[in-house]
């Protein structure tokens, strides 16, 4: 494996530690009587916002039409996937050291399968929480739902949402994209290149 | 010699009069120059007015400015140049707005020797400072009719703490500031028959003359909390003291009090008090009473005096009698004090920024003097004294005068500087504001106030740092300016642009009670560290409830404690019984909720008592004695949220000895209505 492809290996691997300083995704809320908004901040292990009391704020407004409380114990995911995330910066750091092409493959196939899963799990919940209304909701629109755009902005009655993939979620899209890399320099191009030189040293 | 009989015959009383008979001439002359300038009635304002003080929906004003209520015992505080009401503190005055005097929490603050005192006639607000400028952590104010000083904490704009003065009445020259806010001074402006053992006695009122004396108290003030405490005070004779300032720069380690009735009359005051043509000037070096009594010169004497503070971590208020109080002599106490006479009944004295020119407006004086701080330390090095009164040396008037200014206008009251050089003086009965220069002490410009300006202000006017661009007149009669209201009329605040060469009317709006004094300060000093909630995890009151599941009604014999709390939009229990015709229920409130601006209010019906306001995260008590049997509703005052109106509550009263054991919910679990 080449010295090219083992620093990206290895930078993938640990941009991946970018999931625990930064949040993976943000929904931002807007409405009228909100002007300095509300921002809910979705990381690897816990939930939190742009203050300290932004969950205890959207379950406050969440509750008058019904919404579950959204709360870190509901989330099994925040408990075991930091393991994953671990797990998989120290065998990307392993591999950067080994001399296995196969295993950057296998390394990269498994950060795209988790990073999936995550986007899947995550949608689910949206929708989860979006539908799965109180009967007794004192705030009943006939028809309504409330799920929260998955990507982009959705008006939700007062509040108009934005949802967007933050630091920590960009860094998945990273390690993705530096491991892609280190498997085309090493499947492809550097065989590219080898069948040249193979083809230049028989003649 | 007396002084007094040489000043009686060196100005007599009817010099004034003929000063009256001659100032007309000039005013009208004065005004005819000011309509031709622009600026001395509505109908030559100019377009650009409205633009100087607009300020756009959704912006901020650039000055916070903080009035006196007066008689109506809170702080009023404005936007300038906007002249919008931002809030209004209740200080020594009972607020059924929020409940502060009503609620259990805030009781306290008002308690006094003399009992629960409900009111107060607020006059002087002065800013904390550091560094010998405004630093906008704290706001003092003054109750004159049961002596006490407050602090207002400007990160919550709440009143925190208010120390009551002994062997006081008529806190008058108070709360003024030393240059470093090291310490806070208030003096008499009623003297009374104290004793030297701190014991106000039950004489003669003919006695006046012997018997009667003022004292000047100083509190020190924590540099880092700002918590006072009386640390002593001196006794000086038995005048009116007036108002006061702190020297600055070279006379930092000066304050000076304006005093009136030094000929110490003891009835019909407007004519006995107005006998000599000059009273006195009382100057203080502080920094060496502050010696002295470090050094044991002050004596110990007994005294009762409340000490009333609120702790933000239990947003409880506690009031403690002191015993005692520091008192030093000033016949004990060489080079403490001076008395510089001045023109007669002075109001206002003001240092000017270079804190060498010291200010007097007399209110029935026809000139304003100007002392010099460094001919006053000439003439007490050279000992150029005229007599003494009470051991206290007296200056000879020439020896420290600098300057006269002459022709100022008619009832000089006050006077604060620009950044440029120039002072401007309130003039009470000619209703006008004057500019003139500290360079050749000439009047260099003037114009009309509506009506009977009291005090004035320029934000920064009384430190080093004055601002050149606003000031604003304080009138104490409006009678035509605003739509008619009866007979009871707001008094008024006029903004004048003071940035040019000549003064312009910007911008006139009525205020509340009576503005006696006013502090302005730059917003970026204050605005950035306003609180915008209580944290819940840090409340440390002994009835906070943390969370509805801690929520409870514990009976006591005759007392109930009802634990609730509120958040959008619910009160938690909010049904109760077993509450019996003549307990005392006490509702401890907590308020969830921890995001901004969002206040719940709390009523009972038929509640001998004010609501309840409490911010995010705060907890307060109400007490509730239920004269008669019935279901009371309780409810939400406070417009929260979309279902505010829902958040209410029931509490029955039951007869006395009905036995209705206690009981309380809230949100019983229902099932779901089933679909049709």
């Amino acid at each position: 494996m080449s010295n090219v492809s083992k620093i990206l290996m290895l930078l993938a691997a640990l941009s991946l530690s970018l999931l625990f300083f930064f949040p993976m995704w943000k929904i931002y809320l807007e409405a009228p009587q909100y002007p300095e908004g509300l921002e809910m901040h979705i990381w690897v292990n816990k939930l939190g916002g742009n203050t300290e009391y932004t969950l205890q704020n959207f379950n406050i407004l969440n509750h008058y039409i019904g919404m579950e409380k959204i709360k870190a114990d509901s989330f099994a995911e925040l408990k075991y996937m930091p393991y994953i995330v671990y797990f998989l910066i120290g065998s990307g750091i392993i591999i950067a050291f080994l001399n296995s092409r196969k295993l950057v493959l296998t390394w990269l196939i498994a950060v795209i399968i988790g990073g999936t899963a995550g986007l899947i799990d995550f949608y689910m919940w949206l929708v989860k929480f979006g539908t799965n209304l109180d009967p007794m909701a004192p705030i009943k629109v006939p028809g309504m739902t409330y799920i929260p755009p998955f990507l982009g902005s959705k008006q939700l009655l007062n509040f108009k949402a934005l949802s967007l993939p933050d630091i920590g979620g960009l860094s998945i899209g990273i390690a993705i994209l530096l491991a892609a890399i280190a498997v085309y320099i090493e499947f492809f191009y550097r065989k590219k290149t080898r069948s040249a030189t193979d083809k230049l040293q028989t003649a | 010699m007396d002084p007094r009989s040489t000043f009686k015959k060196l100005l007599p009383a009817a010099a004034f009069v003929a000063a009256l008979a001659v100032m007309p001439g000039l005013q009208s002359c004065s005004k005819t120059d000011n309509k031709a300038a622009g600026g001395s009635s509505s109908s030559a304002l100019s377009s650009d007015a409205a633009s100087a003080v607009y300020v756009a929906p959704g912006k901020h004003d650039e000055y916070y400015s903080f009035l006196s209520g007066g008689f109506s015992g809170q702080v009023a505080v404005y936007g300038l140049p906007s002249g919008r009401l931002l809030k209004v503190i209740p200080v020594f005055s009972q607020n059924p707005e929020n409940g502060y005097g009503y609620n259990e929490n805030t009781k306290p603050m008002l308690n006094t020797s003399f009992g629960f005192v409900p009111w107060d006639d607020l006059h002087h607000p002065k800013l904390s400072r550091a560094n010998e400028t405004t630093d906008g952590r704290w706001l003092f104010v003054n109750g004159n009719n049961t002596p006490r000083i407050a602090r207002i904490d400007l990160k919550t704009f709440e009143t925190v703490e208010i120390v009551e003065i002994p062997n006081s009445a008529g806190n008058h020259c108070s709360p003024y500031p030393t240059n470093n806010n090291e310490y806070v001074v208030a003096g008499t402006r009623f003297s009374v028959p104290v004793t030297a053992e701190g014991k106000l006695q039950d004489i003669s009122l003919k006695e006046y003359k012997d018997k009667f004396r003022g004292t000047i108290s100083f509190l020190k003030v924590d540099k880092d909390h700002g918590d006072m405490n009386l640390d002593f005070q001196i006794m000086v004779p038995g005048f009116d003291y007036d108002l006061a300032n702190g020297g600055k720069g070279p006379s930092s380690d000066w304050i000076f009090f304006t005093s009136y009735n030094t000929e110490k009359a003891g009835t019909l005051k407007e004519v006995g008090a107005s006998q000599n043509d000059k009273d006195y000037l009382l100057c203080v070096n502080w920094k060496l009473a502050a010696k002295y009594a470090a050094e044991g010169k002050a004596r110990e004497i007994p005294a009762n005096y409340a000490h009333n503070k609120m702790n933000h971590e239990t947003n409880q208020a506690t009031s403690t009698m002191k015993k005692t109080v520091r008192i030093l002599l000033p016949e004990e106490c060489p080079d403490m004090l001076y008395l510089v006479p001045v023109p007669k009944s002075p109001h206002g004295v003001d240092v000017d920024p270079s804190g060498e020119n010291i200010v007097i407006s007399g209110k029935l004086a026809s000139v304003i003097p100007v002392h010099s701080f460094s001919k006053m330390q000439t003439a007490i090095k050279n000992k150029d004294y005229i007599g003494d009164i009470n051991g206290i040396p007296v200056l000879k008037y020439e020896s420290v005068l600098r300057a006269e200014v002459k022709e100022p206008g008619l009832g000089p009251l006050h006077t604060e500087f620009d950044g440029k050089g120039n002072a401007y003086s309130s003039m009470f009965v000619s209703s006008e504001v004057v500019k003139w220069s500290l360079k050749d002490f000439k009047v260099k410009d003037r114009i009309p106030v509506y009506y009977s300006i009291g005090h004035l202000l320029i934000p920064g006017g009384d430190t080093k740092d004055p601002s050149s661009k606003y000031l604003l007149a304080m009138n104490k009669i409006t009678k035509d300016r605003y739509l008619p209201t009866g007979p009871e009329l707001a008094q008024a605040g006029q903004l004048i642009d003071i940035s040019g060469e000549k003064m312009k009317m910007l911008l006139d709006f009525p205020l509340i009670g009576e503005p006696h004094y006013a502090q302005a300060i730059a917003a970026e000093k204050i605005a950035p560290n306003s609180a915008k909630m209580y944290k819940l995890d840090a409340n440390k009151n002994q009835y906070a409830t943390r969370k509805e599941g801690d929520t409870k009604v514990v009976k006591n014999g005759n007392r109930i404690d009802v634990y609730m709390t509120a958040i959008r939009s619910h009160l938690t229990p909010d049904n109760i019984e077993g509450i019996e015709v003549g307990n005392e229920v006490y509702f401890h409130v907590t308020n969830l909720e921890q995001d901004w601006d969002v206040p719940h209010g709390f009523a009972v019906m038929g509640a001998q008592n004010a609501e309840l306001l409490i911010m995010p995260g705060a907890t307060n008590t109400f007490k509730w004695v239920p004269t008669k049997t019935g279901v009371f509703p309780f409810y939400c005052t406070d417009f929260c949220s979309a279902l505010h109106q829902e958040m209410q509550g029931y509490a029955r009263v039951s007869a006395k000895g009905s036995n209705v054991p206690i009981a309380f919910s809230t949100g019983e679990k229902r099932k779901a209505p089933s679909q049709p």
